[in-house]
């Protein structure tokens, strides 16, 4: 937690969203702070990627208001807000029709980077994913196993420099050593670059390990924030308690 | 069959002519319908509640049997009268649907996670549909064109019924003095076409699709 002052990256006030009359997001408040790693978590159906595509506008809420670095979103043009915010989905979700580093300068190219500093920067990117330019950047998604993939996902999502990172699941498909494997990575990187992560996770280990904060939800509101030994130690209710003790 | 060839040989001049016509009947229609038929099949994805009528339409047009269809087509004005125009609108129409249904269904067979992460990167619409949507249709799409033509080479036969000319001239010629040799000399190259353009589009179709999957 910064606790200097600084603007918070993203901010769900109230907020509230129904698909079909079922809520799943009722009341729903949370701060991530700038430069701070959160995990949302909770069982499948809580809301927490809801509340995730709330902040780049894949979906729009009912009712609250949501922040990014202080601005209401409903305000924002979405393509120019999702542009300054990187987005890492389950499975990657990358273009398997263009080479690795067509796929990691898709978003600074819509921004109208030149070429070369578009290249420069796929180059640094690949680099901190561990997939080196000279060698990954030509190659086809095909040619690639999940780890890379989703190696490749997160370099896309860095590419343009974005203050905030969402990330849906981003280790969820993988085998449990390419998890690994890139959850050591990801706390690399996340001391280097200072980012604000909003991490959609079901699993408390990833949670512990990833987060600064650890966001529970249940039923479209959050339950408990706090680090690892708040929740440890303590829990506010039962189903944080419940959640904890499957991790341990 | 030696003297089926010598008879082919003779008339290779009259062949070789009506084949052409029939290549362009074909290939003209088949454009036009792509024209219309691929934007039209574009638009519908993004117009769920009307893709099931329109596709239903043009299904049901694909019902109507060719002859009736040149016959209905005959009297109209503009559109109709004896000729190659009729023809092709005939031959637009039943290109229409493998062009309109493969259009739509290869955009809504796009991985919803790739469009997710499209829209989620900060795509506009036209540019995740000129990015991303419609390469990773495109094998569909093609395979619409392949039907669409190899269809149409086998319909613009019966065109001849109505003056357009073509191959069915022959086979139109021959059943009316029951020669079978000239019913021949307007069948076979027109199956030979419809294999030759099946072979070709085929091979493009396949070349497009390797490098596609995930």
């Amino acid at each position: 937690m910064t606790g200097n002052g600084a603007v918070p990256a993203v901010e769900f006030h109230e907020v509230r969203k129904a698909f079909g009359g079922r809520p799943v997001l009722d009341g729903f408040t949370l701060t991530v702070e700038a430069g701070e790693t959160i995990a949302l978590i909770g069982s499948s159906g809580c809301g927490k990627t809801t509340a995730l595509k709330l902040v780049n506008r894949l979906l729009d809420p009912d009712g609250g208001r949501v922040l990014v670095q202080g601005k209401d979103v409903a305000a924002e043009d979405p393509i120019a807000l999702r542009r300054k915010l990187g987005y890492v989905i389950q499975e990657g979700g990358i273009f398997p029709h263009w080479d690795v580093r067509a796929n990691v300068e898709v978003v600074p190219r819509m921004l109208g980077w030149d070429e070369e500093r578009r290249r420069r920067r796929a180059a640094e990117v690949l680099a901190m994913v561990n997939l080196p330019a000279e060698e990954f950047g030509p190659r086809r998604p095909r040619q690639l196993s999940g780890g890379q993939r989703q190696r490749v996902g997160v370099a896309r999502a860095l590419a343009a420099d974005p203050p905030v990172l969402l990330m849906d699941e981003p280790f969820g498909a993988l085998d449990p050593i390419a998890r690994r494997a890139l959850q050591r990575e990801f706390l690399e990187w996340k001391g280097r670059l200072k980012k604000a992560v909003l991490l959609v996770t079901h699993d408390m280990r990833e949670a512990f390990l990833l987060a600064d904060r650890i966001a529970v939800m249940d039923r479209g509101r959050l339950r408990q924030i706090g680090t690892r030994a708040d929740l440890v130690e303590r829990p506010a209710d039962d189903f944080v308690r419940e959640f904890v003790s499957e991790a341990s | 069959m030696s003297a089926l060839a010598s008879y082919f040989w003779e008339r290779r001049q009259d062949i070789l002519a009506l084949t052409a016509q029939h290549v362009v009947l074909v290939a003209v229609s088949t454009f036009l319908a792509a024209a219309v038929g691929i934007p039209l099949g574009i638009w519908l994805t993004r117009r769920p509640k009307l893709a099931r009528p329109i596709l239903g339409l043009a299904g049901v047009v694909q019902t109507i049997p060719s002859l009736a269809l040149f016959g209905f087509l005959l009297p109209l004005p503009l559109i109709g009268g004896i000729g190659a125009r009729t023809a092709i609108v005939a031959l637009l129409v039943y290109a229409m649907l493998p062009l309109l249904r493969n259009t739509y269904a290869g955009i809504l067979s796009v991985d919803p996670a790739i469009v997710e992460a499209a829209t989620g990167l900060g795509m506009t619409p036209r540019q995740r549909l000129w990015w991303v949507e419609l390469p990773l249709a495109l094998p569909v799409v093609l395979a619409g064109i392949r039907i669409a033509t190899v269809v149409s080479i086998g319909l613009a036969t019966i065109a001849a019924a109505i003056g357009a000319g073509g191959l069915g001239v022959l086979i139109y010629r021959g059943i009316a003095i029951v020669d079978n040799r000239q019913i021949l000399a307007g069948a076979v190259p027109a199956a030979l076409l419809a294999l030759a353009a099946d072979g070709l589009l085929g091979a493009l179709e396949r070349r497009q699709s390797k490098w596609r999957q995930a």
